[in-house]
């Protein structure tokens, strides 16, 4: 069945998750030990800054914080590990930075940390801080890996006993009418007769960043394709990929454009060398943008209601409706889009592919 | 005090012009994804068989199409972050 080298990886990614949520703790803000804390609570509670909200909603933390109950917060506090060539390697729980506290030499200051000396400022001596730790975005990413693993080769199973004379059945059945989609829509299309060489590449992609955009969904989890840096990766591996399918006909169109005059031709080759990296840049872009602007939208209809109760008790309870109704709508355009970005990243990923694979045709016939 | 004064002042000029960006960035989209809309429907209707073809290709259009519009919100939301 799974073969012992799928088997140790996936026992492997899935411990790593278990470990990072083993600091579950309920942390009651009173019980901070730091000066500061207890200074800085009084003014902070009365202010209400929607921008810090939405914010801590998109970015990354090193926390899944679920609620705050008056003074009581709902949180999985996660591990950080952190390295310096000065002061080597740590590893602790994020619960113990918590206001603005100081431990072992490490500080917190909005969420990201920063090395500091005894008294609390920041330590010049440490010249690169390297954090590791393992926050919400990378335990939910790992998460989805050991899922999608999971499920995918509990459907490749299913094929290779039944093999193409059975009707598929259970999950199978969600899941091959997907991929003979990706197939015959996506790959076919626009590769050619090589589809085949891409399609593992193509379906990892697909499924990849379908599972990331819909957990991500679920309030309470991260933000794992709204971070420029997830895409930022995605979009290189694909850069990758199509660099390495080039053939030497697709360089010769960068290099001398067919079917112009030849002034055009001049500006045109740093155009289409900058296109090269462009195009995959635009899918970094696009999928970001889509992402985070979506969860922006359905975190502002939300906190439209609590804007709205810090003019007035009434007009808070009045509009509470209208904004949950507005929320339901926009996070049911979500899903679509969920779905949609995933295949366009896919989708546009196979079109440059099968632009770099281009063999030689005619391109002076149609000129007249 | 003029009113260029008051907004050179405050961070209020990168705010409005990122905020006015965002805004003329969703009038673009919707212009274009509207024509491509308006292109898709009329094609249908002169040849219903080929639906499935141009539901496609309308789609991964108006996916670039947002593409560019979002770019340009982007730029909106980091002229209004990093002034």
């Amino acid at each position: 069945m799974f073969s012992k080298f799928t088997k140790s990886l996936l026992i492997l990614a899935f411990s790593i998750f278990l470990l990072s949520i083993t600091n579950v703790s309920v942390v009651y803000a009173e019980d901070k030990i730091s000066q500061n804390a207890s200074e800085k609570k009084p003014e902070s509670e009365g202010k209400f800054d929607p921008a810090k909200l939405i914010m801590e909603h998109i970015m990354d933390a090193h926390e899944f914080h679920f609620a705050t109950i008056g003074e009581k917060q709902i949180a999985i506090t996660l591990p950080v590990l952190l390295y310096s060539k000065e002061r080597g390697f740590a590893m602790f729980s994020f619960s113990r930075l918590g206001e603005g506290t100081i431990y072992n030499g490490y500080k917190s200051i909005d969420g990201k940390i920063v090395a500091v000396d005894a008294v609390g400022n920041v330590d010049q001596s440490v010249s690169m801080l390297f954090d590791f730790s393992l926050t919400r975005n990378v335990v939910q990413m790992l998460l989805a890996l050991i899922l999608l693993v999971v499920l995918m080769l509990n459907v490749a199973k299913k094929y290779i006993d039944g093999g193409s004379k059975k009707a598929p059945s259970g999950f199978q059945g969600l899941i091959e009418p997907v991929i003979t989609f990706v197939r015959d829509e996506v790959g076919k299309p626009n590769l050619g007769a090589k589809y085949e060489k891409f399609m593992p590449y193509l379906l990892t992609i697909f499924f990849f960043i379908l599972i990331n955009n819909i957990i991500g969904l679920i309030p309470g989890t991260a933000n794992v394709t709204g971070n420029i840096a997830f895409t930022l990766v995605l979009a290189v591996i694909s850069l990758l990929v199509i660099l390495f399918s080039t053939n030497i006909h697709f360089w010769g169109h960068i290099f001398w454009p067919p079917g112009v005059p030849f002034l055009v031709k001049v500006i045109l080759i740093p155009v289409e060398l900058l296109g090269v990296f462009i195009k995959p840049a635009a899918l970094m872009i696009r999928l970001f943008a889509n992402m985070v602007a979506g969860h922006i939208v359905i975190t502002c209809f939300i906190l439209l209601i609590f804007i709205f109760g810090a003019m007035s008790h009434v007009a808070g309870w009045g509009f509470a409706p209208v904004s949950v109704l507005f929320t339901v709508f926009i996070y049911l355009i979500e899903v679509l889009v969920a779905f949609i970005q995933a295949f366009i990243f896919t989708n546009l990923t196979a079109v440059f592919i099968g632009q770099a694979m281009e063999a030689p045709h005619n391109e002076e016939a149609g000129h007249h | 005090m003029s009113l260029l004064n008051i907004l050179l002042e405050t961070d209020g000029l990168s705010h409005l012009g990122g905020a006015i960006g965002a805004g003329l960035a969703a009038i673009g989209a919707g212009v274009g994804i509207g024509q491509i809309g308006k292109g898709a429907v009329e094609s249908i209707a002169r040849q219903p068989e080929a639906s499935n073809d141009i539901r496609a290709n309308m789609i991964l259009t108006a996916a670039f199409v947002e593409g560019v519009a979002l770019f340009a919100v982007i730029a909106g939301i980091l002229a209004v972050l990093k002034p």
